[in-house]
């Protein structure tokens, strides 16, 4: 059995210009492991997130995917992002692209599979979220949780080691919420070694191994989803749960 | 019946008057007719009949028109020219490389982002006449003179060249404006799929961009076309300098330069008529009416 953590921070700090975003934080997330990322907005906690695949640059510290630095200016930084799956808020669809096109672009310039082969792991992935009658629909033409949907078989298609997600449900529609937590849920059980920046509570207590409590530029508290909310530990903690649980 | 309609009924009933019904949002017709098309297609047939048909202008026209393939012509190699040129400059106006690259590469960005923008600045903040006179009459000649090969550049060439040099720059905007049109979103959904910078902006930004981008190269497009006209004060044989010197040999003004306006008027409406149908496509093509 493989002991690498899939992703290790250590003393990550990410200033921009004199605000520290990320203030000195270590974590170690294991294989398989779900890691729910919760914080008041502003907190840095999508910033803890772009760290991980360097879409932003440290200031200071080291991140390591599966034991690869990538603050390293040697490494590869396509190759480990290959690797490394990303859902965003807005989706980020291509929207002069098909769905399938969406699907087999990375795989075919970045793996290198045939057109064929590609598309085969599209049809797939969208079936496994539940969409495969899209595959030749453009993204304008989807819903946003069928828009989400794609971007996670996107991410899917590329037989990613680890997967992240900043904050994939709250730019949807109430209604839309659940599918994307469905798939999202099946991941999880299928044993994805998972980061999801998110409010959602029902997904954490069903799927997270940890929850990590960040304020500004902080871990706070870190612990089991039942721990974090029922009975936190830190003052901070218990103030935020209590705003965005009681009205 | 409407609400509305409901209530003019009743004020009918009860005597206060009759309104005419007519939807609150309607279009009148006669407002919005495109008079203008009218009133130009017009003035260009009356232009044309004489152009064309009026033994007075026919010998104008005759004089004239051999520079019609030689404008066209300028117009095609110049926009050519400074569609390459503007790509190169507009890429180079917004070069941001990776943290993790090379810092030697990286330096090499630093000067060609600076370079880009300092020729544009520059380019744009002198008037069109007196750069082609400086890049056609000064810097071509040098440059021609500098590789070996004093003359070796015509004067038609000058003339293009003069032309791609300074539209070169205003295209490099165009382009950048496109490209920073597109969601930075995109880049960063391209770049975590493994997808390099360059990958990224071929298949993913720069097809965007293109929709954002035609529009205002027909406008340059067409611009290119209607500056070709200052090449005459290069004594470059295209339309304007042929009716110039029909008008001033002839002293027929009247004639030589209603000529020359039909010409262009011509060229240019016939250009931006392309240049609509191109955009109307590329709309459709958004709205997934293919």
């Amino acid at each position: 059995m493989n002991l690498t953590p899939m992703v290790r921070l250590v003393g990550l700090v990410k200033r921009f210009g004199d605000v520290a975003a990320v203030d000195g934080v270590d974590l170690e997330i294991a294989r398989g492991e779900v890691v729910v990322i919760v914080g008041p907005s502003g907190s840095g906690k999508s910033t803890v997130l772009r760290c991980m695949n360097l879409l932003e640059r440290p200031t200071h510290g080291r991140v390591e995917i599966d034991g690869v630095d990538l603050t390293d200016r040697t490494t590869d930084i396509d190759s480990v992002r290959a690797d490394v799956g990303m859902v965003f808020q807005q989706f980020n669809l291509f929207p002069h692209l098909t769905v399938g096109a969406n699907i087999t672009l990375a795989q075919r310039k970045v793996r290198g599979r045939s057109k064929e082969e590609a598309l085969e792991m599209a049809e797939r992935q969208l079936e496994r979220v539940g969409i495969p009658e899209k595959i030749d629909a453009y993204p304008r033409q989807l819903s946003g949780g069928q828009q989400q949907r794609v971007a996670i078989a996107r991410s899917l298609a590329m037989n990613p080691k680890v997967m992240l997600f900043d904050e994939p449900t709250s730019a949807l529609d109430p209604e839309m919420i659940k599918e994307v937590l469905d798939v999202m849920l099946e991941l999880a059980a299928g044993g994805m070694t998972m980061v999801v920046v998110s409010h959602e509570m029902g997904f954490a207590r069903a799927a997270a191994d940890r929850v990590v409590f960040i304020d500004e530029g902080r871990f706070v508290e870190i612990g089991g989803p039942a721990e974090i909310f029922d009975s936190p530990r830190e003052a901070r903690t218990r103030d935020f749960f209590d705003k965005i649980l009681h009205h | 019946m409407s609400v509305l309609g409901g209530a003019a009924a009743g004020d009918a009933a009860t005597g206060v008057g009759v309104v005419k019904e007519e939807p609150l949002d309607a279009d009148s017709k006669w407002e919005n007719f495109p008079y203008w098309v009218v009133l130009l297609g017009l003035l260009v047939a009356w232009f044309g009949y004489l152009a064309l048909f009026d033994d007075n202008y026919a010998v104008a026209w005759e004089r004239v028109r051999e520079g019609i393939w030689l404008t066209i012509q300028i117009t095609l190699w110049a926009f050519a020219l400074s569609l390459a040129l503007g790509l190169v400059l507009g890429l180079g106006r917004i070069t941001d490389l990776d943290q993790n690259t090379h810092w030697s590469i990286r330096a090499l960005a630093v000067v060609y982002r600076n370079v880009s923008r300092t020729y544009i600045e520059f380019i744009r903040g002198v008037p069109i006449l007196p750069l082609i006179f400086f890049l056609a009459l000064v810097i071509i000649p040098d440059l021609s003179d500098a590789v070996g090969k004093p003359n070796s550049v015509d004067n038609k060439w000058r003339g293009i060249l003069a032309l791609a040099i300074i539209y070169g720059a205003y295209i490099a905007e165009v382009f950048r404006g496109g490209i920073q049109s597109v969601p930075k979103g995109q880049m960063e959904a391209g770049r975590s799929l493994g997808l390099s910078r360059l990958g990224t902006l071929r298949f993913v930004v720069l097809p965007q961009a293109m929709r954002a981008i035609i529009p205002p190269l027909g406008n340059d497009f067409i611009a290119i076309l209607k500056d070709s006209s200052l090449l005459s004060v290069l004594a470059i044989g295209e339309i304007t300098l042929r009716a110039r010197q029909y008008s001033a040999g002839s002293f027929k003004f009247r004639e030589g330069y209603v000529v020359l306006i039909f010409i262009y008027v011509t060229l240019v409406l016939a250009l931006s008529f392309l240049l609509n149908q191109l955009e109307a496509r590329m709309t459709r093509d958004r709205q997934g009416e293919r």
